[in-house]
């Protein structure tokens, strides 16, 4: 294998410029490896650091945005299209080390398109922020690990470099939380009847997925009085103008559409359709109405229940649209539906 | 009566004059075949018959469901006599789009690792219906056409000494043999356009659920009417081959005592979903179970099936097994399922239904390709102008078949 | 949409769905591909079922609540 050009990112304690006092030096870089950096090096005689920069603690703390430019820029100044690799750390247990190595590694990946690895103790709070978007080798909780962490980014840098799949159970990463496919040995029948018989026996067995906990939120405090209130409407029912002029996919939704309800009474098979894959569209195309209650809607604003119906409905398609998306869409949709003064929702799903 | 199966291997399927099957090689009559369709299917106008062979630079899109040719030859009764079944070959129905849910079949390539149906020749039937048909009785139309063309197709060995005889029965185990008492719980949709799945020529809206032998079920009883996400539908080839049956039955008297199936169905009100978990864990009760299989048809809504029923059984002292796919986002990152309970802790993954895979063009075509843009699983932008697609795992047929048919799976990264 | 502090009332059919992933002012509806309607009834008994679903919500973004609560439809 050629030799693998690896730029290495280290704070200002384990690149050798001083302790805590140094912890607002901004980056500089060095040619060739420091601290850690040596010790890797001839672990693995075939990584050539070409690089090295540094950073104080607290200079990447106070102002991350700007400070991982800065980083990134010295990186492209000096390494340019030469580099493999980004290492950073092992930060171990540190806080603001880890969350710089996290940062830097993410903005490597993004902007330079490289690949890149930290080495953080499990319990450190950037694995948490950084873990679904970097590779992270396990370490030890303090300096005490910094053979075995090098040891092991030295491992998982190969396999990144040769572009193999990182399994978390053997090559000592920190899970990612991400679900990836494989094929098994055996089918899934087969699998199943082997788990419970397993399970019958009392022996022991692993589920091939854990129940996720989904996330709660401390409900909203209600509205006393909704005849002066504006209220809108929102769909996950796939209720849109006829056409489907945003193009929303009949399933796995990229997005979400905003469409008005100006001067309209009722939603009819002629204006509006629905574009949701996942149930018997018939019922919702001959009268769009039993998904999104428009006539009701203006029956009741009509007399007074509520103060006004939004002008605008939000509408997307549920179907096999992931939880995190679906997040996604119920946040901007929230500012949006704020910000044209509504003050509560109802919400349809099919 | 135990169902006798008198199989017959197909090596090689071709078109030609005179439909006819000699030393493996399926001959198709085309015009026979099309006119037997079309007086059988009043509100069939074409049908185009082609064939799709393994390793071939071949897509089928728009899949509606793929049928294994047998023929019943002696027995009126359902798993009873014996049923000519032509095997490593099926009959696949394809045509212009009629929901969202119709699929894609690879014949190479990477899509064809992912779909059972790239491994054998595939007698493809391009349907066209009359103009204006109503989508309720297009399905129907269309399933109606593709049972009728696997059945002309399976007369061929009617009078043909099989290659090889199996006989399905679900013998009484004694009891003394102490083994496991394993049951199967065995849902299929039933939600309308698309969705639906027939039980013995029934809807299964009605008479479910029901306590069934595995030889009922192995003898056409269950057929799709069925458009869900291509990935997770069951086709009727499917349920022909159903892999938990197949497997229960391998070991039953030697390793467990396989029970009965019970079929129950996955509606679309919420209480007729509690209505038939509780019926169907009462039945399994009644069989008697130590542990139970659950299997599964869809997703989203389905999942609340399924977590009603291991919930309910757990709940009687029955350990489960679940079988279900995911739906973790593309990048693997989301929660996988919509509903889900802790009595679940027994899970078989049949992969991540949202995983995107790139395909390459390909030289043959069945049915409407640009269709594809359409399909769960598709976007606007999957199919480029050079034949090329980018689509997700969800719209080829049957790769993450909910009943345990193939060997994908997702691990934790 | 609860969590940016708008009050939010689910319409839907499959409850234990709506529960896991969170919603907190549920209203059951009357089935999936139709939750606010029924095709077997009249055009005018299905607006009144549509008519009580959404009074029922309305209710529900009125009500203080501590966690998730389902909100029955009353009878006809």
């Amino acid at each position: 294998m050629a030799k693998v050009h690896v730029v290495h990112y280290l704070n200002q304690f384990f690149g050798g410029l001083g302790g805590e006092e140094k912890a607002d030096l901004g980056p500089q870089w060095f040619d060739g490896p420091k601290g850690p950096g040596q010790l890797l090096q001839t672990l693995a005689p075939d990584i050539e650091i070409v690089g090295t920069v540094t950073a104080g603690d607290n200079y990447m703390a106070e102002n991350t945005d700007a400070a991982v430019d800065e980083v990134v820029g010295l990186i492209e100044k000096n390494a340019g299209a030469e580099i493999d690799l980004l290492l950073a750390g092992p930060a171990f247990n540190a806080g603001r080390y880890g969350m710089a190595c996290g940062a830097v590694c993410q903005a490597v990946q993004e902007r330079l398109e490289k690949p890149a690895i930290t080495a953080l103790y499990p319990e450190n709070p950037a694995v948490d922020i950084y873990r679904k978007a970097v590779t992270i080798v396990r370490a030890g909780s303090d300096v005490m690990g910094m053979r075995d962490a090098v040891g092991g980014m030295v491992a998982v840098a190969k396999k990144l470099v040769e572009e193999q799949a990182i399994d978390p159970a053997t090559d000592g990463t920190i899970s990612r939380g991400l679900r990836q496919n494989t094929f098994a040995e055996s089918t899934g029948a087969q699998r199943a009847i082997d788990m419970l018989m397993r399970k019958l026996r009392g022996d022991a067995f692993e589920t091939e997925y854990a129940m996720p906990v989904f996330s709660r939120v401390p409900p909203a405090p209600p509205v006393k009085d909704l005849s002066s209130a504006t209220v809108a409407l929102v769909t996950s029912g796939g209720i849109v103008p006829r056409g489907n002029p945003d193009r929303i996919e009949s399933a796995s939704a990229s997005k979400y559409g905003e469409y008005s309800l100006k001067g309209l009474e009722r939603l009819t098979p002629e204006s509006h359709q629905t574009v949701h894959g996942g149930y018997d569209p018939t019922y919702a195309n001959q009268d769009p109405n039993r998904v999104l209650p428009l006539d009701v809607m203006r029956d009741l604003e009509r007399e007074g229940r509520i103060g006004r119906l939004a002008d605008t409905y939000f509408a997307t398609v549920g179907n096999a649209t992931s939880v995190e998306r679906a997040e996604q869409f119920g946040r901007e949709i929230a500012g949006k539906l704020i910000n044209f003064g509504a003050l509560a929702v109802i919400l349809t799903s099919t | 009566m135990p169902l006798v199966l008198h199989k017959h291997a197909v090596a090689e399927v071709g078109i030609g004059t005179g439909s006819g099957f000699q030393q493996g090689r399926l001959t198709i009559d085309r015009e026979a075949l099309v006119s037997y369709v079309r007086s059988q299917v009043s509100r069939v106008t074409d049908v185009r018959v082609g064939i799709a062979r393994p390793g071939e630079a071949t897509r089928i899109v728009c899949v509606k469901d793929v049928i294994q040719p047998r023929v019943k030859k002696e027995g009126a009764e359902a798993g009873d006599g014996i049923l000519c079944v032509l095997e490593n070959v099926a009959v696949v129905t394809c045509g212009p789009i009629v929901g969202f849910q119709e699929g894609i079949i690879d014949m190479s390539g990477p899509g064809a690792e992912h779909t059972p149906f790239s491994q054998f020749p595939l007698i493809v039937l391009e349907i066209d219906v009359v103009e204006g048909l109503d989508p309720h009785l297009h399905e129907e139309a269309v399933r109606e056409a593709g049972l009728a063309a696997a059945g002309f197709v399976a007369e061929v060995c009617r009078d043909t000494e099989p290659d090889e005889i199996e006989m399905v029965a679900l013998t009484e185990i004694s009891t003394e043999a102490d083994l496991p008492r394993i049951a199967y719980v065995y849902p299929v949709l039933c939600q309308g356009l698309l969705h639906d799945t027939y039980v013995f020529g029934r809807n299964a809206k009605e008479g479910l659920p029901i306590t069934v032998a595995p030889e009922v079920v192995m003898d056409n009883g269950v057929v799709s009417g069925n458009c869900v996400s291509a990935c997770d539908k069951n086709t009727t080839y499917h349920h022909q081959n159903n892999p938990v049956i197949a497997e229960l039955l391998r070991g039953h008297g030697s390793r467990w005592n396989f029970v009965g199936i019970v079929l129950t169905p996955a509606p679309t009100r919420l209480a007729e979903k509690e209505n038939a978990a509780k019926a169907a864990i009462e039945q399994v009760v009644q069989l008697k179970a130590e542990g139970a299989i659950v299997s599964k048809e869809g997703f989203g809504n389905p999942d609340a099936d399924m977590m009603m029923i291991v919930r309910g059984l757990e709940q009687a002292g029955i350990r489960t097994v679940g079988l279900t796919d995911e739906f973790a986002g593309t990048d693997g990152g989301s929660q996988s399922l919509a509903d889900t309970t802790p009595e679940a802790d027994a899970i078989v993954s049949t992969g991540n239904a949202n995983e995107r895979i790139e395909l390459p063009a390909m030289k043959t075509i069945f049915g409407p390709l640009p269709d594809v843009t359409r399909l769960a699983g598709g976007y606007p932008h999957s199919l480029r102008d050079d034949g090329t697609m980018e689509v997700e795992l969800q719209a080829i047929i049957g790769s993450t078949n909910e009943l345990g048919f193939g060997r994908l799976t997702c691990r934790e990264v | 949409m609860e969590r940016a502090g708008l009050p939010t009332a689910h319409i839907c059919s499959i409850i234990p769905i709506s529960k896991t992933v969170g919603a907190n002012r549920i209203v059951p509806s009357v089935a999936i591909p139709h939750p606010l309607g029924d095709p077997a009834k009249t055009p005018e008994q299905e607006k009144a079922i549509r008519r009580r679903l959404v009074e029922t919500a309305l209710k529900a973004l009125e009500t203080d609540i501590s966690e998730q609560q389902v909100f029955e439809v009353g009878p006809d």
